[in-house]
């Protein structure tokens, strides 16, 4: 389940953000630190992840997807929800 | 009849170009509005396109290769005589077809590569496998890092001696805007909601259609105003350099159409796929920093524009609120405008102006 759901978010992610190497993501790590997201990055993963998933995330909620590790947390609690 | 393919001139202050990579090859039958280059200037990197129909007989120049506009890069034949510089209006416009195996297409789907992107160099100028391996494990900095800092370097010096800036600064309470911005947010879904990035630019678009002397560029020793405001929105490229697309006659579009082209644009800069219409229209320039803390950013006016304007971080700061002090989030907007144009007054009551819209987003 979480293997399958990463490996969604990880093609939210490289659709969202094409310029980033897919192969460097360290699912621990901040987006900003590795790949220097920002606000307007964050938010298109948020679209994504929607349009992929079926899970619309408050903006409130947007720290959650600060890294894919924490994505995935988050976003396993929303689905199970 | 052999027909040069020369560097177009994308703007009057672009001298020269520097050729990316080639999106065709020698033998390959290339349609008018098909990519076949991507060059970097002064304003990023573009996607050139041909305009006239015709087979390539040889590439001139290698990739990395510095060439004045007007130059030749390329030699096609063909029937139709052509001139040296397509047009952007033109070259936004126009589709890009690509010729690519099927191991190769199966490949660049399975690593996530843009195919448009890609030159050829197989038969006829198709995409082979090998094409799509070297480009997947190629750094995105790296296939185009250096030409850009070259390219931003060489703008930016040339605003330093030539522009003679002057710098005004302006705090507001961010408070009622965040305030807004929070309540609009939480009553839609994720893709119709806005960023303050959004409500920037657009107080900047309407606020240069109100106040003479900040939209349009200073040429031949006078200030052309423009009419229309077209905003350049910088973006960072990761692992550095940056682009400043223009959002088109911002000042007329609703704030919705505002964000949704900012977004598509973020993601086109990062990927090369911007349009050159995009790159070559900007009538004035904001750059936000605020995601990377800090709390202000004086900035260099971009030739031939007259004014950009800066924002930093929403932070939390104490503010005097009914002669009381409380904390309160601020953002500080900056303006460097070209004193050849307007002086400190006129940029006072400019900035004032951005600052009274901001304050406003449901007016926006």
């Amino acid at each position: 389940m979480t293997a399958t759901l990463q490996e969604r978010i990880l093609k939210v992610l490289s659709q969202v953000a094409p310029d980033i190497d897919p192969q460097q993501l360290r699912p621990d790590v901040n987006l900003r630190d590795q790949f220097d997201f920002d606000s307007m990055d964050t938010l298109n993963f948020a679209i994504g992840l929607k349009l992929e998933l079926g899970v619309d995330i408050p903006d409130a909620d947007f720290r959650e997807l600060a890294s894919v590790a924490r994505c995935v947390k988050y976003l396993q609690s929303r689905i199970a929800a | 009849m052999s027909i040069e393919f020369n560097m177009p001139s994308l703007g009057p202050d672009m001298a020269e170009g520097t050729l990316v990579e080639w999106r065709m090859a020698p033998g390959q039958a290339i349609s008018r509005g098909d990519v076949v280059a991507l060059v970097e200037t002064e304003k990023g990197i573009i996607e050139i396109e041909a305009f006239h129909e015709g087979i390539v007989e040889r590439l001139l120049v290698e990739p990395g290769a510095h060439v004045p506009v007007g130059e030749p890069l390329a030699l096609f034949h063909g029937e139709s005589p052509t001139s040296a510089a397509p047009s952007p209006s033109i070259a936004a416009t126009a589709p890009t077809r690509v010729r690519i195996s099927p191991a190769a297409r199966l490949r660049a789907q399975a690593l996530n590569v843009p195919i448009d992107r890609l030159a050829g160099s197989g038969a006829g100028g198709a995409i082979t496998l090998e094409d799509v391996e070297k480009f997947a494990t190629t750094p995105a900095a790296a296939r185009a890092g250096p030409a850009m800092r070259h390219a931003i370097g060489t703008a930016m010096a040339r605003a330093k001696r030539e522009i003679p800036h002057y710098y005004l600064m302006q705090t507001l309470d961010f408070g009622p805007v965040r305030a807004w911005l929070e309540d609009f947010n939480a009553r839609r879904p994720v893709e119709a909601r806005l960023l303050h990035s959004a409500l920037l630019v657009k107080a900047v678009a309407k606020a240069a259609a109100e106040v003479p002397g900040f939209n349009g560029y200073y040429r031949g020793q006078a200030f052309q105003p423009e009419r229309q405001v077209h905003v350049g929105f910088a973006i960072a490229q990761r692992g550095g350099g940056l682009v400043a697309p223009a959002i088109l006659d911002a000042a007329n579009k609703d704030l919705a159409i505002v964000m949704r082209e900012m977004k598509e644009l973020v993601v086109r800069a990062r990927t090369g796929h911007l349009r050159s219409s995009e790159l070559a229209s900007p009538t004035i320039t904001v750059t936000s920093l605020g995601d990377d803390g800090v709390d202000a950013v004086w900035p260099i006016v971009f030739p031939d524009q007259v004014a950009i304007l800066g924002a930093g971080r929403v932070t939390d700061r104490p503010w005097v609120v009914g002669g009381q002090v409380l904390p309160r989030p601020v953002l500080t907007l900056t303006l460097a405008a070209d004193h050849r144009v307007s002086d400190g007054r006129a940029g006072a009551k400019f900035l004032a102006r951005i600052a009274a819209l901001l304050s406003s987003p449901g007016e926006l």
